[in-house]
């Protein structure tokens, strides 16, 4: 199955087009995933611009048409309204358009993955059991981040699994929970911004943005159950800025 | 068969998807998050956008139920790039592409404000060139002369500056403690009362074919201010109507003026406010006297709606205008020449 997945909850416009191949060689199997063409670019302002472009880029890369697509899976946040907000449409227009259905991952999900593959490569056996467990943070801005904490996955998952959040705090209140839940691996771009807060947990610089990849890695096993997505729904994690208004002013002394 | 026409309108708080083929609607299907705002006495630019997240797809897919037509129908996609709300643009302009890039047909990014004019000739059918516009709303007060929608650009002659008329509307109905948006309820108002108090009319005969709407929202104020300081009861229907014929008065006097001076004998009038009832009638009654045609969408293409992008960019598919690229821009202040 050829997936289009695409994140836009961090400065980065991250676009994959990955194939899908389900589980063939018995129970337990996992499905395969290839890469086959991909395109980030870092500018927290462009979103908007650049998204679709990027998309037909990677179409025309993997010699590909809208009509090959066999599913959609979008990061839902959470990261700054305006840029998830572009994201997200995007991949249920594209659904809609196309008559596909449009998974939607916690972005912060495909940042642990990766995290945890990272730390799987480095040290392996970290998936084993009694390891500690491990946390990501993004840049919230208002001097806040949004940050979750995972268990390290265990034999039935490649995934670590999330225990605390999405959450959006001030950087302190954020490692005090962390600490308490015993993290020991901080990764993610809010981690690095705010390092004096985050000091305890050294932060490696990677990895910084929430993959495409990791977003498909994650629904891998959804894309071919056959049932319906869950509705889409973004991770805001706070209201929108809006003052009831007072009595009107005078106008006259 | 001519082309299928899909037009995406989300400039500020109503989702609009409209469907056009060869100048005749095919549907018109709108999700309005003006509840949402109705206790912020204003459209909060997050709430708006938000809204526009959740309304979108379902919105595209009622109006192509409503059309009887699948996505695979549809030749070309329209949408407003600008001027709106930044965020609830960006919502219709990504939709917008995401569904041209994924059906492989061009897109069109529109004027918000030439998309206004371009919905009467659904009722109407074309019109001659060149034509006269009046465009007032909540977010635009503007006088525009337009040679020829689908291939040159609408040349502004005139705006506010200061307040658009529809705000001028929700200021003063706030003041009288009506509910927001306040051009209905002060148009309902207006019939029980008489407009016998001369509040100004900013900017009439200055030469301009610019308007002003903040004094007059300031004048009503004082005036209402002064009676409650006296202790006399507030006339709000008399104020309501007043108000009403100020605004309505200075918009079509500036109009027919602007059509007389440049020869120009068709005049659109469009924009949310132009469902007000007195700016109607008055504008009836002034271009007749001067042997102008006025054309009026009927109000529900007078507010903001997918309709009038569809229409437009009908026009534009028609005349073989180049579409835009993937890259396009929402853009909140977008200029008329884009």
């Amino acid at each position: 199955m050829l997936v289009l997945a695409l994140d836009t909850s961090t400065a980065a416009c991250s676009v994959a087009l990955v194939g899908v191949d389900a589980a063939v060689s018995g129970p337990g199997s996992r499905p395969v995933i290839t890469a086959l063409a991909g395109r980030v670019t870092v500018d927290a302002r462009r979103h908007g611009e650049v998204l679709a472009p990027s998309i037909a880029a990677v179409l025309a890369e993997a010699g590909a048409r809208p009509a090959d697509l066999g599913a959609v899976v979008v990061g839902t946040g959470p990261g700054p309204f305006t840029s998830l907000r572009v994201g997200m449409v995007t991949g249920a227009a594209i659904g809609a358009a196309r008559g596909i259905p449009v998974h939607g991952v916690c972005s912060l999900d495909a940042l642990a993955g990766d995290a945890a593959a990272l730390l799987e490569a480095e040290r392996p056996g970290s998936r084993d059991a009694g390891r500690s467990a491990l946390a990501v943070a993004t840049d919230a801005r208002r001097r806040e981040v949004y940050w979750a904490a995972y268990r390290p996955a265990t034999g039935g998952s490649d995934e670590p699994e999330r225990i605390i959040g999405p959450a959006v705090d001030r950087p302190p209140d954020a490692a005090a929970r962390m600490r308490e839940a015993q993290v020991g691996s901080l990764f993610g771009p809010g981690a690095t911004l705010y390092a004096e807060a985050f000091a305890g947990f050294r932060p490696p610089p990677r990895p910084v943005f929430p993959s495409p990849a990791a977003l498909v890695r994650i629904v891998a096993a959804a894309l071919f159950d056959g049932g319906a997505p869950a509705p889409l729904v973004p991770l805001y994690l706070r209201r929108p800025d809006a003052a009831l208004p007072s009595a009107p002013k005078a106008v006259t002394a | 068969m001519s082309p299928v026409v899909l037009g995406i309108e989300t400039s500020c708080d109503e989702t609009g998807v409209g469907i056009v083929r060869d100048g005749v609607l095919l549907a018109d299907a709108i999700a309005s998050s003006v509840d949402q705002h109705a206790r912020y006495g204003g459209v909060v630019p997050e709430v708006a956008a938000r809204a526009h997240l959740e309304a979108m797809v379902p919105t595209l897919d009622r109006a192509l139920a409503d059309a009887r037509l699948r996505p695979a129908d549809v030749d070309a996609v329209a949408v407003t790039a600008g001027p709106g709300l930044a965020g609830a643009l960006l919502v219709g302009v990504a939709a917008a592409k995401a569904y041209a890039l994924a059906l492989g047909v061009p897109l069109y990014g529109v004027h918000h404000l030439e998309a206004h004019v371009a919905v009467d000739t659904l009722e109407h059918g074309p019109l001659p060139r060149p034509a006269m516009a009046l465009l007032v709303s909540g977010g635009h007060s503007s006088l525009l002369a337009v040679p020829d929608l689908a291939r040159e650009p609408v040349v502004s002659l005139g705006a506010t500056v200061d307040d658009a008329a529809g705000e001028a509307f929700d200021k003063v109905a706030r003041l009288l403690g009506l509910p927001f948006p306040g051009g209905p309820p002060i148009d309902r108002l207006a019939r029980e009362g008489a407009a016998t108090i001369p509040f100004p009319r900013g900017k009439a005969g200055d030469g301009t074919y610019d308007f002003s709407f903040s004094g007059l929202k300031t004048a009503v104020a004082r005036w209402v201010e002064a009676r409650r300081a006296a202790g006399e009861p507030v006339p709000v229907a008399d104020v309501a109507a007043s108000f009403q014929e100020a605004v309505a008065d200075v918009l079509t006097a500036k109009a027919v003026t602007a059509c007389r001076e440049r020869g120009i004998d068709t005049l659109v009038v469009g924009g949310g406010v132009a469902a007000n009832s007195r700016l109607r009638a008055l504008a009836a009654a002034r271009c007749e006297a001067a042997g102008i045609t006025l054309r009026v969408p009927r109000p529900g293409l007078c507010t903001d709606n997918g309709a009038m992008v569809a229409a437009l960019g009908g026009l534009r598919v028609a005349a073989g205008a180049p579409a835009s690229e993937l890259d396009l821009a929402a853009s909140s202040s977008l200029p008329l020449s884009a």
